[in-house]
């Protein structure tokens, strides 16, 4: 309580002091220390974040334990399983192998894999720029921005692989439903990534032109497009990054063809461990390229704009 | 000189655009993509949606089977998820520039982290799948392998983030490295991580369905069961379920989000 009282008194002191240097009517002590008083009680442990992060990890512990505990473990041997996956996991990485394909053969069935990714990112990054553009609160109507929003949050919610297998009934299955079908998340993952870019945009720049007699296209191609084409492009690499990946699955599970369907041929027909070695390493491979590509470019575009 | 500037971009913009055509077109050919068809086929698949693809009274049947599924492809993602974020807390720390012991640790830690987050989950789930059949261990493990690997890049991110302010504070105060861990970077990079928990969550309940169509696990089972044995209405009786699902989660985890960050 000494403590306080001389601080309190300290600091009127100071307040004081400076506002008879200042030649204005309104003195700091009237400012800053009419009705302060300093609380030196206990510092609070628990706000309201801590409680929720704590209710959260212990509601994630306790369903964790939940699992384990409900798991049927007398169909397998967990402890075969483990000493089994490692020995396999042994030879899929020290000794990969390909039988049944050439390295060219393998190669070509990468670019097919990228040239599923690369179409779905265009056709996805196409549409999201129209949707993003309609979802962006500085350039939209609120009503439109919500529709879009709530419409693209439902896409994202329906698996990728459901997207492709619902449109291989209407297309067949192959690179049409696949391509198709993996340009739905792309584009509600794009359209979410560019109206929040879209929405970086200072507001002023958009009254100005809207001031100066200029029609939403114009806003549009002079402005908004212009200020955010660097976040725009490294959103979008990053995209063609997660799309390489969900081609590989889709080309497993849904027969798009490429490097995926020969990974599926190999371990879940063939069984063979090598060859899955010798395609996951190439996969590796690719993914890393892709990642430093997608880097340098990142810091190229930030570089020149 | 102003006409300089804008031809240069024109033919910047030129450039651009030619490449992209070059690369489409070879895409295109390459992936013997049938453009019409693919536009064609969305028309269609509206149309076909529309009649054949909702869930009818009859397929209701399905629900007391369905639900034991989704109850245990949920419980998958989420224990594989938390595990997960566990080992990657360990891993992170040992691999982050501000709180690494020393290079060597931080090394191994970005690589493991590197390979993790690279091998397809195809390739986790098909290796898994030789020694693990049809359990929903394979599913769980496959799910929990990619998720170390991306948590563990997050979580790194996380910390370098938190800078190296505090802990030198601390550092000066003679806090030991594990006072220095507990006080100041655990605390500070919390809600950034749940953040990245919560959404890995969601992500791997989708990828779930994934891994369950080729593992013949959990919900992707049911739905490829269906689907292959053309009782479509039931097959959109789960699709319908997953989406429920995961949108209750992302409500959830959204507004979790909104008290903690």
């Amino acid at each position: 309580m000494q403590f306080k009282e001389l601080i309190v008194q300290e600091t009127n002191n100071i307040c004081e002091q400076l506002s008879s240097y200042e030649d204005r009517h309104t003195s700091f002590k009237e400012l800053f220390l009419t009705k302060d008083t300093i609380n030196f009680g206990p510092i609070k442990l628990l706000d309201r974040a801590s409680i929720a992060m704590r209710t959260v990890i212990l509601f994630l512990t306790v369903l964790t334990i939940y699992f384990f505990s409900t798991l049927d473990y007398q169909s397998i041997d967990v402890l075969k399983g483990f000493t089994d996956t490692f020995v396999n996991f042994k030879t899929m990485f020290l000794n990969p192998y390909a039988q049944r394909f050439t390295l060219g053969e393998a190669f070509y069935n990468v670019v097919v894999t990228l040239g599923l990714a690369f179409l779905t990112t265009l056709i996805g990054g196409i549409v999201a720029l129209l949707l993003g553009l309609l979802a962006a609160q500085n350039l939209a109507p609120k009503q439109v921005t919500n529709l879009i929003k709530g419409f693209v949050a439902i896409i994202r919610a329906v698996p990728t692989i459901l997207w492709v297998l619902i449109f291989a009934v209407a297309a067949g299955l192959g690179s049409a439903a696949a391509i198709i079908g993996m340009s739905f998340h792309s584009i509600s993952y794009l359209t979410k990534a560019y109206s929040e870019s879209f929405e970086d945009l200072d507001r002023s720049v958009i009254e100005a032109l809207m001031a100066s007699g200029a029609n939403w296209w114009q806003i549009v191609f002079q402005a908004v497009i212009p200020s955010s084409v660097t976040y725009l492009l490294s959103w979008t690499f990053l995209r063609f990054e997660i799309n390489f990946a969900n081609a590989v699955a889709m080309g497993a599970a849904a027969g798009a063809g490429g490097i995926g369907f020969d990974l599926f041929m190999a371990g879940g027909f063939y069984f063979d461990l090598r060859e899955v070695g010798f395609i996951t390493y190439l996969i590796i491979a690719i993914a890393i390229a892709l990642e430093v590509f997608s880097t340098n470019i990142k810091g190229k575009l930030q570089k020149s704009i | 000189m102003r006409d300089d500037i804008f031809t240069k971009r024109r033919n910047g913009n030129l450039v651009f655009l030619l490449a992209l055509l070059i690369l489409s077109v070879g895409s295109i050919i390459i992936t013997e993509y049938d453009v019409i068809k693919g536009f064609t086929s969305i028309t269609r698949a509206v149309i076909w949606g529309g009649s054949n693809f909702y869930p009818d009274a009859e397929s209701l049947r399905i629900l007391p089977e369905i639900f034991p599924k989704l109850q245990e492809t949920v419980l998958m993602s989420i224990a594989a998820t938390t595990v997960a974020a566990v080992l990657a807390l360990v891993l992170s720390l040992a691999g982050s520039q501000t709180t690494r012991i020393n290079r060597i640790f931080s090394i191994v830690s970005r690589g493991i982290a590197s390979l993790f987050r690279n091998i397809p989950i195809v390739a986790w789930a098909m290796v898994l799948m030789i020694s693990f059949s049809q359990s929903p261990l394979t599913g769980y493990l496959a799910l929990f392998f990619g998720s170390l690997g991306f948590l563990t890049r997050a979580f790194m991110e996380t910390i370098d983030e938190v800078g190296n302010n505090s802990i030198e504070a601390l550092q000066a105060t003679g806090a030991g490295y594990f006072h220095i861990i507990f006080q100041a970077v655990l605390p500070a990079s919390m809600p950034q991580m749940i953040s990245w928990l919560l959404y890995m969550i969601e992500t791997n309940i989708r990828d779930a369905t994934l891994v369950g169509v080729l593992t013949g696990t959990g919900i992707g089972f049911s739905f490829d069961l269906y689907y292959k044995r053309f009782d479509y209405h039931a097959a959109s009786l789960v699709v319908l379920l997953i989406v429920i699902t995961v949108i209750v989660i992302e409500l959830v985890s959204n507004n979790v989000r909104r008290v903690i960050l």
